[in-house]
């Protein structure tokens, strides 16, 4: 916390949400037609809500690197909550579900807490994959067993093992030269990707006419996707005195966070769609669920993760 | 208070969220009725309600599962503020329709499951004529079909263990009981109104 690079940063979100809630009161009090009414209050919403997650976020990281395990962890738990809600399961599943809540996700972030990379990253893809599935057969409900089984995997892989990616950023990378600093490059990662969120909604808004993968998400438009990326890239280059990075690798690292963040939130429309709701759940005023908020960062995490381990980490 | 503090610790477990469909939250006498699958549908039902209307509404439930251990008893009487009825022998001088009458008296309302137990299919099973006997002595109380989503998988019948998903309670529009009205009539009216709430659409 006493980092000064890392100040800046949060200075300049807040800097930033201080122009967004202005721009936001202006465009409240310019609006006559009931159709953009609609949009300038969920914008509004969006902004408030924008701060609150603001605060959470910085105060985690101020209590250190084990608020950022916590806070990540409560995180999966509400985004595996709401995607348990809406897929259908059976009462043979109960108890596999009690496993996944309170005893799954709890543990893969205990496994970060205590610095333990290798069961970290084969506890849910080996392990619970292979044991979850003998649990529901014991059990005995055998109708649409494979599909039962295969949808309690995804939520857990999606919510809680791609989630703790995030949080991964803390503890498990030791970057040469960067040591004291990982809060700092977790910040930039959920800055970059929640800018990159931003300012593909921004554009889309804008200037969007030319939907990505219309049957999926109307909203999701080429000019968005381009916009979006490219602005975002441009400031997450700029931004590469506080990464170990340089800035032409910032960039590149920006381009895949960004594009893996634009497919998160085309993957999770999809499901939504199938399963006939708009949003995963309502604990966030105007952006709907957890799950909503953080499906490009479940996506970009585990690839982000990798390539700066593999690219600058020591161990 | 430990009514206040129980209510907010369930709305946590079950993230309950009530869905005003058919009424609002009033204050006026009500029998909420609802689908019965889980030893959560009482308490978050009672919970989901707001603190203004919760403190005015009982639940009526079996005597026998609720006086039996000495935390039951004291959630039934002095949290939830139940109406505990013999549901199993009943007779001329413990009568739970006496018992409910009682209990509402001239402002409290009542939440009542008319199935008589927690069954596990997806729609309710036919009712028992509790809710026609008190629809005849109090025809001034507004009857409100209320379904119950979602509790069955937080804590199914037979299981101690919850999974915490989002359960949600919706809220019909009143029913009355026409004159004369046979009984059969008025309870399949009631119970379809609970089914048809499943596919009801946002106000």
């Amino acid at each position: 916390m006493h980092d000064a690079e890392l100040q800046f940063l949060m200075a300049g979100v807040i800097a930033l949400l201080i122009v967004a809630s202005i721009i936001g009161w202006i465009a409240s009090r310019n609006t006559r037609s009931q159709a953009k009414r609609e949009t300038v209050l969920n914008l509004n919403s969006r902004i408030r809500a924008w701060w609150v997650m603001a605060a959470i976020f910085g105060l985690a990281l101020a209590t250190g690197d084990l608020g950022a395990v916590v806070l990540f962890a409560f995180i999966s738990f509400m985004a595996l909550r709401e995607f348990l809600t809406l897929t259908p399961t059976r009462y043979g599943d109960h108890r596999a579900l009690f496993w996944a809540f309170f005893v799954i996700t709890p543990l893969q972030f205990i496994l970060l807490a205590v610095d333990w990379y290798g069961m970290f990253s084969i506890f849910i893809p080996v392990y619970v994959f292979l044991i979850l599935p003998i649990r529901a057969a014991a059990a005995g409900d055998i109708e649409k067993f494979l599909e039962r089984s295969a949808k309690i995997q995804w939520g857990l892989m999606i919510c809680v093992y791609c989630c703790s990616h995030a949080p991964a950023i803390v503890t498990l990378l030791k970057i040469p030269g960067y040591e004291g600093q990982n809060a700092k490059l977790l910040f930039y990662f959920v800055l970059i990707c929640e800018l990159s969120d931003v300012l593909q909604y921004v554009f889309g808004k804008t200037l969007g006419r030319h939907p990505v993968a219309p049957a999926v998400s109307p909203k999701k438009t080429w000019e968005g996707l381009i916009g979006g990326v490219i602005a975002t890239v441009l400031i997450g280059a700029g931004l590469w005195w506080a990464t170990p990075f340089t800035p032409l690798q910032a960039a590149g690292l920006c381009v895949a966070i960004t594009l893996l963040g634009f497919g998160g939130g085309l993957v999770m429309s999809a499901i939504k769609r199938d399963y006939g709701v708009k949003d995963w759940g309502t604990a966030i005023e105007g952006h709907g669920g957890v799950l909503d908020r953080i499906d490009s960062l479940c996506f970009a995490a585990p690839v982000f993760f990798h390539l700066v381990r593999y690219y600058y980490s020591a161990n | 208070m430990t009514s206040d503090l129980t209510a907010t610790m369930l709305r946590l477990l079950t993230g309950v969220r009530a869905h005003w469909r058919g009424c609002e939250p009033d204050l006026r006498q009500r029998i909420y009725f609802a689908n019965h699958s889980s030893h959560l549908d009482a308490p978050t039902l009672w919970a989901a309600l707001p603190p203004a209307l919760r403190q005015l509404t009982c639940p009526v439930a079996a005597r026998d599962y609720w006086t039996a251990g000495r935390l039951r008893r004291y959630l039934a009487t002095h949290v939830f503020h139940a109406v505990l009825v013999e549901r199993k022998t009943p007779t001329a001088r413990d009568n739970p329709i006496d018992d409910m009458l009682r209990a509402l008296g001239d402002q409290r309302s009542l939440i009542l499951f008319p199935e008589g137990g927690r069954f596990t299919g997806p729609d309710p099973v036919e009712f028992k004529s509790g809710l026609f006997h008190l629809a005849k002595k109090r025809p001034d109380l507004e009857l409100i079909p209320v379904l119950l989503d979602n509790l069955n998988r937080v804590l199914p019948k037979g299981e101690l263990l919850p999974a915490p998903l989002i359960a949600s309670a919706t809220f019909g529009a009143p029913l009355r009981l026409e004159p004369d009205e046979p009984r059969s009539e008025f309870l399949s009216r009631a119970r379809q109104a609970i089914i048809a709430l499943r596919y009801s659409e946002p106000l």
